[in-house]
């Protein structure tokens, strides 16, 4: 059972690429500018006005092109993906992705296409996005999609700015400056409302349920009132069952509600947040809909508006006439651009191929599978020396993930969340999600294992748990100078807080330290 | 499993949300199907499309086109990078060092310290470093060209909706560059910051940033560039001509096109610490660790996002686009100093070359401004009096895609299209154009 680490990652000790550099050395060819061109327009750079020609080239580094590609693949075999090995890093859904889709989102049928090209030769990429736009709506019961928005936070912004244009039609918008969320909901609720203007009020838990109590609600809601913006399910793995009655406590004071479904996971097929009301939605599609998390990015997200708002909804929406796809943007209510051209494309068409290929069905079973996942993990982990599920009472199944505390193990042992996340790849693992601050939560983690977790995975991970825990109450030195078997040892961490030595580029660095520091 | 959890059916996993708000009719999507079937579906919709290499493009405008070399996705399909996400720097090692020398190598090209993790594209850093001006200089104007780019005017207006005016600057109608005097009349003691675009959008070269530089900071401004990356293989780079913020767009580093679903914002800035503590998005410093000769990685200050801040950060980040950073460092290697250089050169002198032989045709004004051009420029087509719409359709019977009409955009500039020639195409491609334009204007 306490079998020790056995893991070790590759340790290049690679140089940082300008350290590779040498003079003279060049990795690509440019395409040759023909005899004739360049007797027609002469020495081209004597057209720039002297102040504007650059003076020497950019000191980027001077490599081969097999220096190049050793360099990357190095750093990439020091990055841990979720093909890598158990990586359940939570409120992330860090499901696999089928390989077929990167064929098709790779293929020149999309890379060659330019966004401006006429749509009668882009037909085929406009269809996938219409039908995307329209699964999206029956998996969430609103009345039109727009796939503009580039991640999850900038999907929240959109509905705060739709909130925003809402009361600025209705000419209520000066009285009604303030939003209302909750402080376990992503932290871009709150952030997206304070950027569009508004005052925020964050709700807290209730210590029983872990949820707002409804007379905290009630109170919030005021005249001022603009909208609530709230995740649900929680990343506590909670559905916040009182959703109904904040929904109709907001409408009552002429509010809109908008919900962030990046933890849909769960929930695909089983609950449709616009028949129960919520005026707006998103979805993430870079979490429930399996497009690969390209080490942060890019994501891409999609809001849904019920029918009275979907005049709201960022431009373009692809349109069909029957015949015919188009960019619509004839929507003269719409809150505009957030983005240029289209949205995130790959992912839109690697989202499209990840739904036809489940299905009605193949939907309604991941998500089942992933809850019997979470919840056979939270079993297990329970059974973990100084581990504990708070809000365990009143919730002792969750949905799509649990959100643990180490605050015994912390008191008992002094070995906290970052010790053990420092720790646990020494064991193989990816390390933990902790949690968004403020973290209500003491020493909190959050293992999020999605509907491709194997069981044998999760009874890894539950024995690593173990391990360390047992480490913890026994030697706890060997965690504290952690990690052991990583690709590098302990960070120094005082570049974070100090300008005088951090640095964000190469030159920077040289500057401040010198180039053998 | 179920018996460990202990539940006897996964319904009653469910337990927090009430029965009667449940779903219980079948969703109406289509059937579960293969992976030969998902396939064979996708790529029937796809053959409906016609790329631009099909054809020969003349398109620009905010996504251009560029050779993309082997190498770029070779490291971008590793499933290694396509696969994480955001693990610490002890089990995503190689990912914070991929992405300190993206923000280093983009230091190089703009000429600035510090620069950010990567975000969505040029329209939302532009839209970010307005936000930033306004936040350190407490001011709640900003002031723009008037030849910015429409779509990216469109993002920053829905960033500062209600909190920062956006006022436009003339350009000089017969040279397209800003205007001293309408500058110098607007920039006040109300201006958060002066924001110029190098190429413009129109595809000229703004030459006054100096005298810019030094007005938005007579004016206790900030002076902000938003530039394309390229360009600066052969241009002066913001950081030397007094930005203090810089952003742009990374596509040409080694991104393809792809409808437009490839961007990549950069944004840099001086290394002040007031400008720091407003980056609204991750800093990844290098750092050493216990261990003699080894790099490490953190954050800078990362209780300032949103992440930790939530409301109070006034800005938002989250899910950015790390695999286009690291995507665009892989090209910046690859090309090096004199790689991007020469590129820059070559794209100039195509582009400056097929000027010339548009404005040999009869009928056509190219470029309208007297300026030195980059990679784009206006062609004219007034005297033609056949809409841009009309002659796009005769040209592409001969496989050319045309410029983008920006008749509606700029109605002061009449009936004028934008077009884009860079180091992909070769001078039977332009000839070829020069060809069908002439024809198509009959």
């Amino acid at each position: 059972m306490n079998e020790g680490p056995t893991y070790q990652a590759v340790r290049w000790n690679e140089p940082i690429i300008f350290e590779l550099s040498r003079k003279g050395r060049r990795g690509h060819s440019v395409p040759g500018v023909e005899p004739e061109i360049k007797a027609a327009v002469g020495d081209i750079e004597s057209r720039i006005p002297e102040r504007m020609r650059r003076k020497s080239p950019p000191m980027l580094p001077e490599l081969s092109e097999p220096t190049v590609i050793r360099h990357f693949i190095r750093l990439s075999q020091q990055t841990y993906g979720v093909d890598s090995g158990i990586h359940i890093h939570g409120t992330c859904t860090m499901k696999y992705s089928p390989r077929v889709n990167e064929t098709l989102a790779r293929s020149p049928k999309i890379t060659d296409l330019h966004p401006l090209q006429d749509s009668d030769n882009v037909q085929g990429v406009l269809a996938i996005m219409y039908q995307l736009q329209n699964w999206l709506c029956e998996l969430s019961g609103m009345a039109e999609f727009s796939l503009q928005p580039r991640g999850g936070a900038h999907a929240v912004f959109s509905n705060a700015r739709i909130i925003r244009e809402y009361h600025r039609m209705k000419g209520e918008l000066d009285q009604r400056n303030e939003i209302i969320t909750t402080v376990l909901s992503h932290p871009c609720n709150g952030g997206a409302a304070a950027m569009s203007g508004f005052k925020v009020v964050t709700l807290y838990p209730d210590e029983e349920t872990g949820c707002p109590d409804i007379d905290a609600v009630k109170k919030a809601v005021t005249k001022h009132t603009a909208g609530l913006l709230m995740t649900d399910p929680y990343d506590t793995g909670v559905f916040d069952s009182n959703i109904e009655a904040y929904i109709k406590l907001v409408h009552e004071a002429g509010g809109l509600v908008a919900v962030d479904q990046a933890n849909a996971n769960s929930i695909l097929g089983r609950l449709r947040i616009g028949d129960i009301g919520a005026d707006l939605c998103h979805f993430n599609l870079h979490k429930s809909f399996s497009t690969p998390h390209a080490s942060t990015g890019p994501g891409s997200a999609a809001i849904g508006a019920k029918p009275e708002l979907t005049k709201f909804l960022p431009v373009p929406i692809v349109a069909y006439d029957g015949e015919k796809y188009t960019l619509d943007y004839n929507r003269p209510h719409t809150i505009g651009k957030i983005g240029e051209f289209y949205g995130v494309i790959p992912n839109i068409v690697r989202a499209y191929a990840w739904i036809m290929s489940m299905g009605a069905e193949g939907l309604l079973e991941s998500s089942e599978v992933a809850v019997i996942n979470n919840n056979y993990l939270i079993k297990k982990l329970l059974g973990v020396r100084g581990v504990s599920l708070p809000w365990q009472k009143a919730h002792p199944l969750r949905l799509q993930e649990g959100r643990f505390s180490l605050e015994k193990m912390k008191q008992e042992t002094g070995i906290g969340v970052d010790d053990v996340n420092r720790r646990i790849i020494d064991y193989g693992l990816q390390d933990m999600e902790t949690s968004h601050e403020p973290w209500i939560i003491p020493e909190p983690f959050t293992p999020e294992p999605p509907e491709t977790t194997s069981k044998e995975d999760l009874d890894r991970f539950a024995q690593v748990l173990h391990a360390i825990s047992h480490e913890a109450y026994t030697n706890p030195q060997i965690i504290k100078t952690a990690p052991h078997n990583a690709a590098i040892s302990k960070i120094d961490r005082t570049p974070s807080s100090d300008p005088k030595k951090w640095a964000m580029t190469w030159r920077s660095y040289v500057k401040k330290m010198g180039r053998n520091s | 499993m179920l018996k460990e959890i202990p539940v006897t059916d996964a319904e009653q996993l469910f337990a927090d949300i009430p029965k009667r708000i449940m779903y219980s009719k079948r969703l109406n999507l289509p059937h579960p199907t293969s992976e030969y079937e998902t396939r064979r579906h996708v790529e029937d919709l796809l053959s409906r499309n016609r790329t631009s290499r099909e054809l020969i493009s003349f398109l620009g405008a905010g996504c251009w086109p560029h050779y993309v070399p082997a190498v770029c996705d070779e490291i971008n399909s590793r499933s290694e990078f396509l696969t994480a996400y955001a693990g610490d720097p002890y089990t995503d090692l190689g990912r914070y060092q991929a992405l300190f020398e993206f923000q280093s190598m983009i230091g190089e090209l703009v000429g600035l310290d510090v620069v950010s993790y990567p975000w969505y594209d040029w329209g939302s850093v532009a839209a970010d470093a307005v936000r930033m001006a306004s936040t350190v200089t407490g001011r709640r104007e900003v002031l723009v060209p008037r030849t910015m780019s429409p779509d990216r005017l469109a993002i920053m207006r829905s960033y500062c909706d209600g909190q920062i005016e956006i006022t436009f600057v003339k350009g000089n109608p017969e040279t397209g560059q800003l205007d001293p005097e309408d500058l110098k009349d607007k920039a006040s003691a109300k201006t958060a910051a002066i924001y110029i675009e190098n190429p413009t959008y129109l595809g000229f070269i703004e030459t006054g940033c100096e005298d810019i530089a030094k007005l938005a900071h007579d004016r206790g401004a900030l002076f902000i560039a938003g530039v394309e990356p390229l360009s600066l293989g052969i241009l002066t780079p913001p950081g030397e001509y007094g930005a203090d913020i810089a952003c742009g767009e990374g596509q040409p580093l080694g991104l393809h096109p792809s409808y437009g679903g490839a961007l990549l914002g950069f944004l840099a800035c001086k290394d002040e610490e007031r400008l720091v503590s407003v980056v609204p998005h991750r800093l990844i410093s290098i750092t050493r660790t216990e261990k003699s000769g080894e790099w490490g990685f953190c954050y800078v200050r990362p209780e300032r996002t949103m992440f930790a801040a939530r409301d109070k950060a006034g800005s938002i980040t989250g899910t950015a686009t790390a695999l286009w950073a690291i995507t665009a460092a892989v090209y910046m290697s690859l090309l090096g100093p004199s790689g991007i250089q020469e590129l820059a050169k070559t794209i100039m002198e195509k582009s400056n070359y097929a000027m010339k032989r548009l404005a040999e045709i009869e009928g056509v004004r190219v470029p309208l401004f007297d300026a030195a051009h980059f990679e784009e420029f206006t062609v004219n087509l007034d005297s033609t009096r056949k809409p841009m719409r009309e002659i796009n359709r005769t040209l592409m019977k001969s496989g050319v895609i045309g410029g983008k009409d920006i008749s509606n955009e700029f109605p002061e500039l009449g009936n004028t299209s934008l077009f884009c020639v860079t180091e992909t195409h070769t001078k039977p491609d332009i000839d070829k154009l020069a060809a069908a334009l002439e024809v198509a204007i009959q």
